[in-house]
């Protein structure tokens, strides 16, 4: 199975919307939504639930109170604040770490899991399709994400291809998703926050050796911007793989639940198609 | 006065919102997005300073250490191991929280710093972001070193990451009001939800700015009604705007309706003075 | 002495499992006496540092060597101080490598895949 992760730096440049036209045009895949602070892919896969299961990626500091004896130690040892000065302990600061179990003279606290998403395998005609979902708040996306990835291997059926759509940034939830996969593909935005969040997140990629291939999405929307980043792209030897037109109608569409596909728009959709022609032969060449 | 803008969904607009407020308003801009800071490039302020940020990893004196591997057993992030009398550190894996020199019996943990970001501010300290290096999965220490230079004598305008995750998460708390920019799709839709409830949770109170508006679609406003939110600004879907956002502009510099706007905006949500 | 086989089941005919960190169990093969235990994995739910604490677990053991597929970079570390070589195994039963370790048919590893390398579904086939 070769894995291809779609990434972008900034928010809002078109990652579902491009895996999800992708989801009805290639063939023996299996989808994954790592995306898991704000999942959108199963707005537009949708099919039905084979596995469920809660997440738990973190433990909580629980402080048994009929031992406590309010001395403090675990207040001055805790370095995030998470204690409280009535002694409850605050779960979204609480980092697991322990430091106050090691401090508490009377033994009053241990950790426990705490639940911080929920994982999810649909069977869909598109393919089989990991998502999950980080409780509001929590921490530890990067590990739910790894969760998704494990379960798309664990439910897969030795699918040629697995398309992840991924998270916008560049941190542990995106780390997470790109480490392991045979390419990612930064779909950008030709404006100027665009051009520097595209740079960044490919240095991630570089930093990791994950190699990398771009697709300008919206790229007629500044022609001088479109031009910066493929000036970027040859420099860098990062294959530019697609261009694809600004296009209300796409927006339209999605307001419908459909795809570029679905909904007839064909300049986006037969852009989108020959961008994953030219993927899946570098890939298949390595 | 603290007002956060975040936006469940990325690329609806949190930044245009937030640097079109800071620019009517006399307040302080605090680019939280720490993974990706874009304030810069429409308020395009003079970055005179840069502040590395620095996270506590373990060091260890190895004339104190007997190799017991106690360090080993309290870290809950297996960023230390102890194998055979030798500590091995993996310090992309600490959490620096500290509990390995807690374990240590024979005072042989001090710590160190790693730097994992950098902060930058204008000579005044009226403009501050917080950019994350390369690599480093975590975002909250640079967050939090952001927020220490957050000032309390003018409102400040803090610019939050997509998302409703943990970073967000320290990004709004201790805000006074939040802003949450959504646009009308169901991804817009369905992270707004999201964000919503994790304001709702903290506590905060919050309205909604629509951007990339369409008539055609009253999704947003529909579940606004529904749930008792008030929503504050629509934004029309605009070429032209987005061609302006694009060059790094903000709708206020393309004329003079968008002003007036942005600052009935300000003052509405407890901004204080304008320029 | 004792020797280590990643594995997907808890029995000498379970796959060897490609994956060190995330492994579900360990095989533990005493070659003198013969006999063998499963070992949970318990790492292998770990989001990061799982190698780590697999290999911290086998130095524990008293492992002398290791047969698995993909090492990473921080678990090498840990198997390297604890003078516990590595031999790459093949996509067949626990007994079958035991027996290709024997036979001297298996060859050491020192070089290590990227981290969290068998979570994309890849792996030496």
């Amino acid at each position: 199975m070769k894995q291809v992760v779609f990434i972008s730096g900034k928010g809002g440049t078109g990652k579902s919307t491009v895996v999800a036209a992708l989801s009805r045009m290639a063939g023996d895949k299996v989808l994954a939504d790592c995306d898991v602070d704000a999942p959108n892919l199963h707005l537009l896969v949708r099919g039905t639930r084979t596995y469920q299961a809660d997440f738990s990626g973190a433990n909580a500091a629980l402080i048994d109170r009929e031992k406590c004896v309010e001395c403090g130690a675990c207040r001055d040892a805790c370095r995030f604040d998470a204690i409280q000065e009535d002694y409850g302990v605050e779960p979204m600061a609480c980092e697991g770490c322990g430091a106050c179990m090691l401090v508490c003279p009377t033994d009053a606290i241990r950790l426990t899991q705490v639940k911080t998403g929920e994982t999810y395998v649909d069977d869909t005609s598109l393919g089989t399709f990991s998502h999950a979902r980080l409780d509001i708040g929590a921490e530890g996306s990067g590990k739910l994400v790894t969760e998704v990835k494990k379960n798309l291997e664990q439910y897969g059926k030795d699918e040629a291809w697995a398309l992840v759509d991924g998270s916008p940034g560049i941190g542990c939830a995106v780390i997470a998703s790109m480490t392991g996969a045979d390419a990612v593909v930064a779909v950008c935005e030709p404006t100027r926050s665009g051009k520097s969040d595209l740079v960044r997140v490919l240095q991630v990629a570089d930093h990791f050796g994950i190699p990398a291939f771009v697709c300008i999405n919206k790229y007629d929307l500044n022609d001088e911007i479109t031009g910066q980043i493929e000036a970027f792209c040859r420099e860098n030897g990062i294959p530019l793989i697609g261009h694809i037109p600004y296009e209300p109608a796409v927006v339209k569409a999605l307001q419908s639940f459909q795809t570029p596909v679905e909904a007839g728009l064909t300049h986006i959709s037969d852009e989108i198609g020959r961008m994953w022609d030219a993927l899946a032969a570098a890939l298949n060449n390595n | 006065m603290r007002i956060a803008v975040l936006s469940g969904k990325g690329g609806t607009g949190k930044t245009t919102v937030a640097a079109s407020l800071t620019s009517v308003g006399i307040c302080q801009y605090v680019d939280c997005d720490v993974e990706e800071p874009n304030g810069a490039i429409f308020l395009k302020p003079r970055l005179t300073s840069s502040t590395p940020v620095t996270v506590a990893v373990p060091a260890v004196d190895l004339s104190r250490c007997d190799g017991c591997g106690r360090c080993a057993e309290a870290c809950q992030f297996h960023a230390i191991s102890v194998v055979k009398g030798t500590v091995l550190l993996f310090p992309e894996l600490c959490h620096h929280c500290g509990a390995c020199g807690i374990a240590c019996p024979r005072d042989a943990v001090s710590e160190t710093g790693r730097e994992i970001g950098v902060i930058e501010a204008d000579p005044d300290g009226f403009f501050i972001q917080g950019r994350l290096h390369i690599g480093e999965p975590v975002t909250i220490p640079v967050i939090q070193a952001l927020k220490k230079r957050i000032r309390e004598d003018v409102p400040v305008i803090l610019d939050c990451p997509p998302g409703a995750s943990c970073a967000v998460v320290a990004s709004i708390r201790d805000c006074d009001y939040c802003v949450l920019v959504t646009e009308p799709t169901p991804f817009g839709l369905h992270d707004l939800k999201v964000a919503v409830g994790l304001v709702q949770q903290m506590n905060i109170p919050f309205g909604v700015v629509v951007n990339k508006a369409m008539n055609g679609d009253q999704r947003i406003q529909d579940y606004c009604m529904e749930n008792g939110i008030t929503v504050l600004m629509e934004i029309p879907f605009s070429r032209e705007i987005a061609e302006g956002y694009a060059r790094g502009m903000l709708p206020i510099q393309a004329g003079g309706e968008w002003r007036d706007r942005f600052l009935s905006l300000y003052k509405a949500i407890g901004g204080g003075n304008v320029r | 002495m004792k020797i280590a086989v990643s594995a997907e089941g808890d029995t000498l005919t379970s796959i060897m499992d490609m994956r060190f960190g995330r492994a579900p169990y360990f095989i533990m093969i005493d070659t003198d006496t013969g006999e063998y235990e499963a070992v949970d994995n318990g790492a292998a739910q770990s989001s990061g540092g799982a190698g780590i604490a697999a290999a911290q677990m086998l130095v524990d053991k008293g492992i002398k060597i290791l047969i698995t597929g993909n090492v990473g970079p921080n678990a090498m570390k840990v198997l390297t101080a604890g003078d516990i070589p590595v031999y790459g195994g093949r996509q067949s039963t626990v007994r079958e490598n035991m027996e290709a370790y024997n036979t001297g048919l298996l060859e050491k590893i020192d070089t290590t895949v990227p981290a969290h390398f068998g979570l994309g579904g890849q792996g030496r086939r």
